[in-house]
């Protein structure tokens, strides 16, 4: 079976891309095969995009968008869209798809939908496999699409090169959005229903914001007006990626951030990795479950 | 990260009647049965449906029609999977359908038919019963 799947990825065949995408996930024993036999310098050049945002903002409908803006210059265009797992019942609906329908029949549309499954760091490493078998298979950009809330959606978007964030007037978590440190992971916010009251108050705070105490005074985040669900403003948003870009890279600013996002990669893995044999310390070490549990984990850690 | 036993199923709702409280219904229970579910919404085409299911390397597709239409639609989708190489993925479908049309929906490939009148636990046990077996044949 294993050989079907490496070699259906390797003919760029549908299912073999998708079967590939869940042996990672599922951490299995084909990983290294499967990410090893990606063409590396495909992964290097795709533009990797972080679309993260407040629920209901429109990022999914703004994805559908930039897709199709990217296909009509003829790109291959692949997606990540993550959804929040129920801590109740390990159970997820995801739903980011529906606004995406409209491309299932482009064979150069590449949706993939992943459940955050509770774990922290393992789903950057699973994100991150993702984004870069879509790369390896001709996806010359990959979005990530990811609910701005906590913090691993956070890391997340530092697997991206560029991070747009998605804001809309009326959902009240605007100033939240920022208190989270949202604001200073994007490059570009994109003020979405603008076609709604109170999108120019609230750009004209994001501007006031980004140039502020919190933002990059010297790179302040380009502010974008959108109308996702009419088509409106992409051609600003385009723009303004494509400038980011190009600065980016002239900077080294990219090369950096591709670095940076693999070393995180390679902490996932390293935590996942460590977590059974820690266990197994723990429970086989002698304890009274008192005083502070972090003089048990670094004495723990220390024998090694 | 080794999460070998999470269940992906995808709820497809084909043709063209606009209601889906049905599928989400379902969807819901699924999830909350622990499953991951991928909701394609209402309005999609056998075509869409059996795309989105490659894509996102479900083992079972549930489809719901309220429409009356699942005679047509419902067999549809499962040539659309085999047209797409994903003739192995099985297909339940459940709906307004009359006694009368369960036997030709399996004789045409669907698994399972669910009717308004089939309690709960009998359908999340059967997407779970399909989804092991998919798993396991791999
Ligand atoms: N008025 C207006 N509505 C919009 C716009 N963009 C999206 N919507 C609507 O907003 C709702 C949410 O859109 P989504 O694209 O699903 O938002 P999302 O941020 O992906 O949502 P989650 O993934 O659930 O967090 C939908 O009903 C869209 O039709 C817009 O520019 N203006
Ligand atoms: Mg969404």
């Amino acid at each position: 079976m294993g050989e079907d799947i490496l070699k259906g990825l390797k003919d760029r065949d549908p299912r073999g891309i998708a079967r590939a995408i869940s042996l990672v996930e599922e951490n299995d024993p084909l990983t290294d095969r499967i990410l090893s036999s990606l063409d590396d310098s495909l992964v290097d050049s795709a533009l990797v995009l972080g679309i993260t945002g407040p629920p209901g903002a429109g990022k999914s409908t703004l994805t559908d968008r930039i897709i199709s803006r990217y296909r009509s210059q003829g790109r291959r265009v692949g997606v990540v869209a993550i959804d929040p797992t129920s801590p109740i019942s390990g159970g997820a609906i995801l739903g980011d798809r529906i606004r995406m329908m409209g491309h299932a029949l482009d064979k150069d549309v590449i949706v993939r939908s992943m459940a955050t499954r509770g774990r922290l760091g393992g789903l950057c490493a699973a994100a991150g496999a993702a984004v870069r078998i879509f790369a390896g298979s001709g996806c010359s950009v990959v979005i990530i699409e990811t609910v701005g809330v906590g913090q691993s959606e956070m890391d997340i978007v530092r697997l991206a090169d560029i991070t747009v964030l998605v804001l809309a007037p009326g959902l009240g978590d605007d100033i939240q959005a920022m208190k989270a440190g949202l604001l200073e992971v994007a490059d570009i916010v994109a003020v979405n229903k603008s076609d709604l009251e109170g999108a120019e108050t609230l750009a004209m705070d994001i501007e006031t914001i980004a140039r502020g105490s919190t933002g990059d005074v010297e790179h302040p985040a380009k502010v974008c007006m959108t109308v996702a669900s009419e088509g409106k403003g992409l051609d600003d948003l385009l723009q303004a990626i494509e400038t980011v870009e190009a600065a980016h890279r002239k900077s080294g600013e990219r090369r950096m951030r591709r670095d940076r996002a693999y070393d995180l990669e390679v902490l996932d893995w390293a935590v996942e990795m460590m977590k059974p044999s820690i266990i197994k310390r723990i429970e086989s070490t002698d304890h009274d479950r008192k005083g502070d549990p972090r003089l048990l984990a670094s004495k723990l850690l220390e024998q090694e | 990260m080794t999460d070998r036993k999470k269940h992906r199923v995808l709820i497809g709702k084909p043709g063209l009647d606009g209601h889906d409280r049905g599928a989400k219904f379902i969807a819901r229970a699924l999830r909350d049965a622990g499953f991951e579910v991928v909701y394609t919404g209402i309005r999609r085409t056998p075509e869409e449906i059996a795309a989105a299911a490659v894509q996102e390397d479900v083992s079972v597709v549930g489809l719901s029609s309220l429409s009356g239409a699942h005679l047509r639609l419902f067999p549809e989708v499962v040539k659309a999977l085999a047209a797409a190489g994903a003739g192995d993925i099985p297909v339940l479908g459940g709906g307004v359908i009359p006694d009368e049309d369960i036997e030709q929906l399996r004789k045409e490939g669907i698994r399972e038919v669910f009717t308004p009148g089939t309690p709960l636990e009998r359908i999340i046990a059967a997407f779970r019963n399909a989804c092991e077996e998919a798993r396991g044949s791999l």
